[in-house]
């Protein structure tokens, strides 16, 4: 069996760690012998749309995000649409989250838009939200590090991927954290995100390879570092919170 | 004469410091502290009596060792240097040194201030004070959750430096992106260096997106040859920006396990023997190039700067030897993904099979985010080392990381109090044997008190 990774603008959109995101993914599907290619997929290329099973798309700099905003209102953004629309399934952080919402609206500026694969929206806030956080889910618990200024509103078709127990999540006002639309992940969970929260990272695998090949049952892997560095994690969070 | 308020300060400072040494604690952020809030101008107004005025060193690795060089090479011009050592170089932290190197009239002993700025803290106090040289080393994502993003900290140091007094001499980095960009911004004279050798560094930048797009236009930059992440010979194949001539470079850098040695050339023709520089690592071959470029700033001989260098040593935690039970301690700070792959690099050079003691803590001084663990290149490191001993506030953190960089299980211990695991780490290494000690900062400071306990080295804020 083999899986297909795109890693989106990793020129531009990969601070805070992303590549561990891509790491976990890629570690996790070869301990259980599936062949993992991973591409770089950025601006200025032509997206080749049934290629990838599998979007990772993660923050960026401001700067960054207007070339890659410019990049998806063209055919890639089309593209990628198109493929998300077909089965791949993908995980977007912080920036890349709020560039696959509907719109990002700064203050005093007109709204950008997104490329509404996720039924968020976001708006430019004041205080930014910087710290450990911590989300129960139905799954197990999220925790990670967010750092954040915008503030993400999910819309009926978007379930939040957990509940906020520390920290701020998407709003710091209604204590949902992260969007799960379809095999579409978005949160702000930094952390790396998927080492320390190996239930997203097999959630994630098992839809990518279902896209190509069928419903998948996963083989389960000892995961006692995962779930002693979430522990960790969440206790110091705890602790300081 | 000082003004009052500079007095007033200067008093409450001084007594705050001995009330710190009296109980035994080496504070170095404290009395400066003091001695701002009661007068935030106290560093402009003491620095002032300085007579060869003040350098700031600034950017985001090699601060430390490259200001601790520039101590050396200033002594050894006859010159007395006031320094804020043990790495404090938040504003407080210079304060502090005054403090340290004053009297009770407010008069710093010394005659040249060698101070660290953290480059968040750079924009404000290039506002503050009026220092003969600036200079700044490179610039790296560190401690997002403090600086936020490289290009937002670039830009407000451009503007701080754009306000700077013409007489003013701004040393930069030729070969990083952002920082030689500093340099437009400038109306007085610039100084760059860089290093020239074709030998050095390979093709493609480093895993980190740091500033691998263009400072003016934003297009991909392209690299002939890319020293150290993206540090190298850059250019913009869009608007045609490119790396600034060097008024200073290392045409050849010869690297050893423990040293290296580095060809001059500058732009005044000059016949200048090969710089000994004797702490390991291309990194520290670009701090001595950047300690000699300022020492040409300060008009000091390159022969008498050149010489300083060769007899360097290094400070708290940038490379430093400890010796326990018999076993060789090498204690590397890291703080950053850039600074950690640079001392991977330098480790790696040695071709030895690493016994590791790394540790990993997630306090204000170490970066509250831990996830540039995932950006350090823990992949080239995993396949030679044989053994781990982790600890820290996040040793799990840590322990995750190296079993996803493919570090066998069996190799790799987790510790959790920071005697144990210096314990465990030098009972997994053989007699005459090697530990390198990778740490954030507030864990290295853990790892030495234990040390100083144990009467191994001096606490660190004697040194």
């Amino acid at each position: 069996m083999d899986l297909r990774i795109a890693h989106l603008y990793p020129d531009l959109m990969s601070i805070y760690g992303d590549r561990g995101n891509v790491l976990a993914l890629t570690q996790r599907a070869r301990w259980r012998d599936i062949a993992v290619e991973v591409r770089a997929f950025t601006a200025g290329q032509d997206f080749d749309a049934d290629w990838p099973d599998l979007w990772f798309f993660g923050g960026g700099q401001d700067q960054g995000q207007d070339i890659v905003g410019a990049d998806l209102g063209g055919p890639n953004g089309a593209a990628l649409k198109r493929s998300l629309a077909n089965g791949a399934a993908a995980l977007a952080i912080c920036g890349g989250y709020q560039l696959l919402g509907h719109e990002y609206l700064p203050e005093n500026a007109p709204a950008i838009p997104g490329l509404g694969a996720l039924d968020v929206r976001t708006r430019a806030g004041t205080v930014r939200f910087v710290g450990n956080l911590v989300a129960e889910s139905p799954d197990g618990l999220l925790v990670g590090f967010e750092n954040h200024s915008g503030r993400t509103y999910l819309g009926p078709k978007a379930k939040p991927l957990g509940t906020v127990v520390v920290g701020n999540g998407n709003n710091g006002e209604d204590k949902t954290e992260g969007a799960v639309q379809d095999h579409i992940v978005g949160t702000y969970s930094h952390g790396s995100c998927l080492p320390k929260n190996p239930w997203l990272a097999d959630r994630l695998l098992a839809w990518a390879l279902e896209r190509r090949h069928g419903p998948q049952n996963l083989t389960p892997l000892d995961d006692r570092e995962e779930r002693a560095a979430s522990e960790q994690a969440a206790e110091v969070a705890k602790a300081r919170a | 004469m000082p003004d009052p308020q500079t007095l007033i300060a200067n008093a409450a400072g001084r007594l705050a410091r001995a009330a710190l040494q009296l109980s035994g604690r080496g504070g170095t952020a404290l009395p400066g502290l003091i001695a701002l809030t009661i007068d935030p101008d106290f560093i402009a107004a003491v620095a002032s009596e300085l007579a060869h005025g003040m350098v700031l060193v600034s950017g985001t690795n090699g601060k430390t060792t490259t200001a601790r060089m520039l101590s050396d090479i200033v002594r050894g011009t006859g010159w007395a240097p006031i320094h804020n050592r043990s790495g404090s170089n938040l504003e407080r932290g210079i304060a502090g040194a005054l403090l340290a190197d004053g009297n009770w009239k407010a008069e710093p002993t010394g005659d040249i201030g060698m101070f660290e700025v953290d480059e968040a803290s750079l924009p404000r106090v290039l506002g503050a004070i009026s220092p003969r040289v600036v200079l700044v080393t490179n610039l790296f994502r560190d401690q997002l959750d403090r600086y936020f993003e490289i290009d937002q900290l670039a830009r407000r140091i451009g503007d701080a430096i754009a306000k700077l007094d013409p007489r003013v001499t701004c040393v930069l980095n030729a070969d990083d992106p952002i920082v030689a960009w500093l340099g437009q911004r400038h109306r007085g004279p610039v100084l760059y260096f860089g290093v020239d050798d074709p030998t050095v560094g390979g093709r493609v930048p480093q895993a980190i997106s740091d500033a691998t797009r263009c400072p003016r236009c934003r297009a991909a930059l392209q690299y002939e040859r890319v020293v150290l992440a993206h540090e190298g010979d850059w250019s913009c194949p869009s608007c045609g920006l490119t790396r600034p001539d060097r008024d200073i470079s290392a045409t050849r850098v010869a690297l050893t396990a423990i040293s290296s040695e580095i060809e001059i050339r500058t732009a005044v023709a000059s016949v200048l023997a090969p710089v000994r520089v004797p702490v390991a690592g291309l990194y520290n071959a670009y701090n001595a190039l950047a300690a000699l470029a300022v020492a040409r700033a300060l008009d000091i001989a390159l022969p008498t700067a050149a010489l300083a260098i060769a007899n360097f040593r290094p400070a708290f935690g940038r490379l430093e030897e400890v010796t326990v039970d018999g076993r060789e301690l090498r204690l590397i700070l890291v703080k950053n993904p850039a600074g950690f792959n640079a001392a991977i690099g330098a480790l790696l050079e040695t071709g030895r099979r690493p016994r590791l003691l790394a540790a990993l803590n997630d306090r204000d001084a170490d970066s509250r985010d831990v996830s540039w663990i995932w950006d350090a290149d823990f992949e080239a490191l995993a396949p030679v080392v044989e053994h781990a001993v982790v600890t820290g506030i996040r040793s799990r953190d840590l322990a995750n990381r190296l079993k996803y960089a493919g570090v066998a299980r069996d190799r790799t211990v987790v510790v959790d109090q920071w005697g144990s695991a210096i314990d465990h780490a030098i009972g997994a290494a053989p007699e005459g044997g090697e530990v390198v000690v990778l740490a954030t900062y507030t864990a290295m400071l853990a790892l030495r008190n234990e040390l100083a306990k144990r009467g191994h080295v001096a606490n660190f804020w004697e040194d």
